[in-house]
């Protein structure tokens, strides 16, 4: 076919020698997304998966419901959930094997949450995330193959490992989010001009020069570093891919509408209103940025593991009030640690509730998104390993039923892990390791 | 400079013994106990150290917003951690963007004119020599060492492809600086090893990179165009070379640099990045207070040890410091005029040495409250180098599930740790130095009291008892841990490697000289700096280890190979507070 010959850096390099004005293209397919866009009108939306965290879980006794299924109550804690109930699971009663290794605190939980295994011990990071997992099956398209945002204000709180030693750095700031997803470089894909910025592909050009020097550089370094470079080498495939999605028209997305520029910075302390602003601000940055297929993976933590979010006037952090606060008598539970709970929890509804208000086809965003929230600890106090609690979110692209509570008997909470893969298209028969290995996914969630 | 004259021996055979050690008059080269050397390493460029090199090879004008991705501390230093950490998409995007500011600050109309030596034949079209001469005098000195000429013809073609595409000579040129920036050899210091002609069967590194490790070591930036030639002439190989590189550096104001570096990295000041102090518990603890508290010491480490040059333990005991107009409320002085001032603590203040500044005693804390354990910790684990255990993992907290509501002071507090012994192993460590310093609250003003109740300031750090927070600052002073971790840390911050990997006799020879030289820190340095240890590589081991989990996409190796020395510790703490 003709088209063949006509490749888009050709058309590209004859539109860049003229003014950059309003090109009206003809939709040749050399101008469509790698994967032929499944974003135009009519074809089925992307399904895209996501992570939610929050540290220190929530307070038992007053946030499991007692009935499980479709009508489940609503304890107190949980109240924030009811408005978004329709879309949501609430996984309960999950645990995390150890399998004789050491329950190290705030860390075992939640890696055996995103990785299906128990930590030797606290130096050994985790290994491959979930996400990055799941992101390396479908995240290759979009302009990011991850976005990882944290409100702890803190940059070294991360989620999300490529590797041991490559922790995918957080967005910690929403304005340098911002400014990293709508700023220069976005093209909004309903603009009605397309004006390729001609410097990028000089700029392209530039990288091959390079990838040769990290080949040359490979053969003097051990396997180790090979490994660095290795990684150093997709980092520049990455950014070339990227210079080549800008140099691309992209398919309108009825869906995307970029928000107004920010021009102030948010204030950075660990205080739970701030961040409650800061979660806030940049959970409506990352799912704009969704919606605007952008990136179809994705990473927010309210708060770390040990969380050490403040409450003003109160001399203790969260964490260090699960150790201190004596459990009152008449309620049954620490007062001052739940308040801290039933603050992470209003915001993973605030979560939630932000990808139900962006209509995409005949529905939400949130009916293509699927969502896998988890903490730390069943019960901070005494760093438990059971009756820890999760959330999911979202259909999958109809893949997912939502609505219900689901008891998990004790099962693994890599359970929780294994339906994502196997929901996201990761074909894997089993995941996890030891007694953290399943091939059981929660079928009372599954279509 | 130096107070001793020594007279250095090339060639001669090191006697191996520690013994030798002993020998009074023994000439230096001597001295120095045989040692396997340290690995050569593959580094990321910090981002300061990346700054720093902007700033001098392009001018006080290029300073990029960078925020480069987080590295792992390892034994102590972040440092080391550049060592291990791996490189993520995202980090490549940080990388370019940063590019593309250096480049556009290059060519701005404003700075072009004194930035590029040379004028295009016209500005609006490739000129390949005028491109060729800019690329050719900066190549090197971000490259740190020549550019291969391949490569800077590649570079040239690229900026002239540009250029006519542009059609602008210096968008051109810009395109190719960014290109220039994004290459692994000014982001990653590949360190590389070569036989020693001196001593058959031993490796070195070779001249350039020894040039880096040293300036990286001594200024935080990469070489200047002078090291780099002593590099190529070869004179940096030989015993005199190396001698006056070293003394030129040690001599150059980008010493401050470097030193301000080095006990940044020491003292765990990038933690100041995310530091804030409740408001309503601690009203005058800005923003700024944080930024001026780091300020306030690294000026009194600069001013004690580079500029009047002494004796590195009385750190802990001087009262002479720099104040601001953000630090006087919390320090309860009067505020200086605008600006800096040197300010000397009156004899009799309960503020004497680093442990009493804001900078220890707000980092060392909780937001809303002092922290007696996590100041013995940092205590221990920053000027001593020990480690103090995490809390043990099953961790029975029933001994202090229900603590009294009407505890008033952080010393009964920490008290029912010990009731528990568990616990009191490792809070036995932390807290009798830690209770001490209880004297001055979470954001670092004095008290009397907690809660109305007495603040008891007793304590002992390793049987040495004392009365207040300037007892503790003595006592510190005169633990033999202090000086030996000094060059434990500066020995490992200068060679990259982590300081437990070090050969242990090299070390002792190091802490020996350092004592014999009045505990002088630019004289620790320059030992470090001339040591047969510093430039002799030896071959790093590699084990196989698993990471987690089992289940890889099928982009990634099965298991990979990680060098034989201690696994990244957590960048976030785990401990238990």
């Amino acid at each position: 076919m003709k088209a063949k010959k006509l490749s888009r850096r050709r058309m590209l390099r004859g539109m860049l020698g003229g003014a950059a004005v309003a090109v009206g293209l003809p939709l040749l397919d050399c101008f469509l997304n790698d994967n032929a866009t499944a974003l135009a009108d009519g074809r089925p939306m992307p399904v895209r998966f996501g992570t939610w965290f929050w540290g220190l879980g929530a307070t038992n006794n007053i946030f499991v419901p007692q009935s499980t299924g479709t009508s489940y109550d609503i304890p107190e804690q949980l109240a924030p959930v009811a408005r978004v109930r329709e879309h949501v699971n609430l996984i309960t009663n999950l645990t995390a094997f150890r399998d004789g290794e050491p329950n190290l605190c705030h860390y075992s939980g939640w890696v055996i949450g995103r990785t299906g295994a128990a930590p030797k011990s606290g130096g050994q990071r985790p290994g491959e995330t979930i996400d990055i997992t799941i992101a390396n099956q479908i995240g290759r398209t979009t302009r990011f193959r991850t976005l990882t945002a944290a409100a702890t204000g803190d940059f070294r709180n991360t989620v999300s490992y490529e590797t041991p030693n490559a922790p995918n750095p957080p967005e910690i700031s929403p304005m340098d989010f911002y400014a990293r997803l709508f700023g220069a470089d976005f093209q909004d894909p309903n603009s009605p001009e397309f004006k390729p910025n001609p410097r990028l592909m000089a700029r392209r050009s530039v990288l091959s020069g390079v990838m040769g020097e990290i080949k040359s550089l490979e053969k003097s370094v051990g396997a180790p570093d090979r490994e660095r470079l290795d990684q150093y080498f997709s980092g520049l495939r990455h950014l070339e891919h990227q210079f080549d999605q800008q140099l691309t028209r992209p398919e309108p997305i009825a869906a995307c509408h970029a928000p107004p520029k920010l021009t102030s910075e948010s204030a950075m302390g660990g205080e739970a209103d701030m961040v409650k602003v800061r979660h806030r601000m940049m959970t409506d940055l990352m799912v704009m940025a969704i919606a605007c297929d952008q990136t179809r993976v994705f990473n927010m933590s309210y708060s770390n593991a040990q969380a050490n979010t403040t409450r003003a006037g109160f001399d203790k952090p969260h964490h260090t009030t699960t150790h201190e606060e004596p459990i009152d008598g008449t309620l049954g539970y620490q007062p001052h640690c739940a308040w801290f709970a039933h603050r992470a929890i209003e915001e993973w509804a605030y979560f939630v509730e932000a990808f139900t208000k962006v209509r995409e086809g005949a529905g939400t965003l949130l009916d293509n998104v699927l969502i896998y929230a988890n903490t730390d600890h069943g019960d901070a106090r005494i760093h438990s390993l059971d009756k820890l609690v999760a959330f999911t979110a979202g259909r999958g692209g109809g893949r997912v039923k939502t609505g219900l509570h689901v008891n998990a008997q004790a099962t693994g909470v890599s359970r929780v892990g294994y339906t994502m893969l196997r929901t996201m298209g990761v074909d894997v028969p089993t995941w996890g390791s030891k007694s953290n290995m399943t091939s059981s996914p929660l079928s009372e969630i599954l279509v | 400079m130096r107070r001793r004259v020594r007279v250095f021996a090339v060639g001669v055979v090191a006697v191996a013994a520690i013994g030798a050690t002993a020998a009074v008059g023994v000439m230096n080269s001597n001295r120095e106990p045989e040692s396997k050397g340290t690995p050569a390493s593959l580094r990321l460029l910090t981002e300061q150290q990346y700054l720093n090199t902007m700033m001098y090879v392009f001018g006080p004008n290029v300073r990029p917003t960078a925020n480069f991705a987080a590295v792992p501390r390892v034994d102590g230093l972040l440092n080391s951690g550049t060592a291990l950490a791996g490189i993520t998409d995202t980090q490549l995007e940080i990388y370019q963007k940063t590019a593309g500011k250096v480049a556009a600050e290059i060519v701005r109309e404003e700075s072009r004119g004194y930035l590029v030596p040379c004028t295009p034949a016209a500005t609006d079209a490739a000129d390949p020599e005028c491109a060729r001469s800019f690329l050719a005098q900066v190549g090197p000195l971000l490259y740190r060492r020549p550019v291969p000429p391949e490569r800077l013809e590649a570079l040239v073609a690229g900026a002239n492809q540009a250029a006519d595409s542009l059609k602008d000579f210096y968008q051109g040129l810009s395109v190719a600086i960014e290109g220039l920036l994004l290459s692994p050899s000014v982001l990653l210091v590949a360190e590389h090893a070569e036989p020693d002609p001196d001593r058959p069967g031993e490796q070195r590194l070779d001249a350039y990179s020894l040039a880096t490790r040293l300036s990286l070591f001594l200024w935080n930036a990469a070489p200047d165009a002078e090291l780099l030639k002593a590099a190529g002439s070869g004179e940096l190989h030989t015993r005199k070379g190396l001698e006056r590189e070293v003394d030129r550096m040690l001599a150059s104001p980008r010493l401050e640099t470097g030193v301000r570096a080095l006990f940044d990295d020491m003292f765990a000041f990038e933690q100041f990045a995310t530091l804030a102090k409740d408001n309503l518990i601690y009203p005058i603890f800005s923003g700024e207070t944080a930024v001026d508290a780091r300020e306030q010491t690294l000026r009194t480490v600069v001013d004690h040890l580079v500029t009047r040059r002494q004796d590195y333990r009385d750190l802990f005991t001087s009262r002479q410091t720099f104040m601001s107009p953000s630090l006087a409320p919390i320090y309860q002085v009067p505020a200086p005029g605008p600006g800096w001032e040197p300010f000397e603590f009156p004899a009799g203040s309960p503020r004497a040495g680093l442990l009493t500044q804001i900078s220890f005693l707000a980092l060392h804390s909780h937001p809303g409250r002092s922290s007696a354990t996590m100041r013995g910790k940092a205590l221990r684990e920053v000027f001593l180098c020990q480690v103090v255990p995490k809390p043990p993992p099953n961790v029975d907290f029933s001994a202090i599930q229900n603590p009294d509501p009407n505890i008033k002071t952080a010393r009964e507090r920490v008290n029912f740790h010990l009731q528990d012994p568990g616990c009191a192993g490792c809070h036995r460590i932390t807290d009798p130095m830690g209770l001490t310093m209880e004297a001055f609250d979470g954001s670092g003003v004095f008290r009397h009291a907690e809660n109305d109740a007495p603040i008891d300031t007793s304590g002992n750090l390793d049987g040495v008892e004392f009365t207040d927070a300037a007892g503790l600052g003595e006592a510190l002073r005169d633990n033999a841990q202090l000086p030996w971790c000094m060059v434990r840390r500066a020995f490992a911050y200068g060679t990259g490697t982590p300081s437990d990997e070090n050969d242990r006799r090299v070390l002792e020879y190091l802490a020996d000289e350092f004592a014999e030289d009045g505990y002088v820190v630019p004289d620790l340095l320059r030992e470090i700096a001339l040591s047969r240890a510093f430039s002799k590589v030896h071959p790093r081991r590699e084990r196989v280890v698993h990471p987690l989990p089992d289940l890889k996409s099928a982009q990634r190796p099965s298991q990979l190979t990680a060098a034989a020395e201690p696994v990244a510790t957590a960048p976030q703490t785990l401990t238990s507070r």
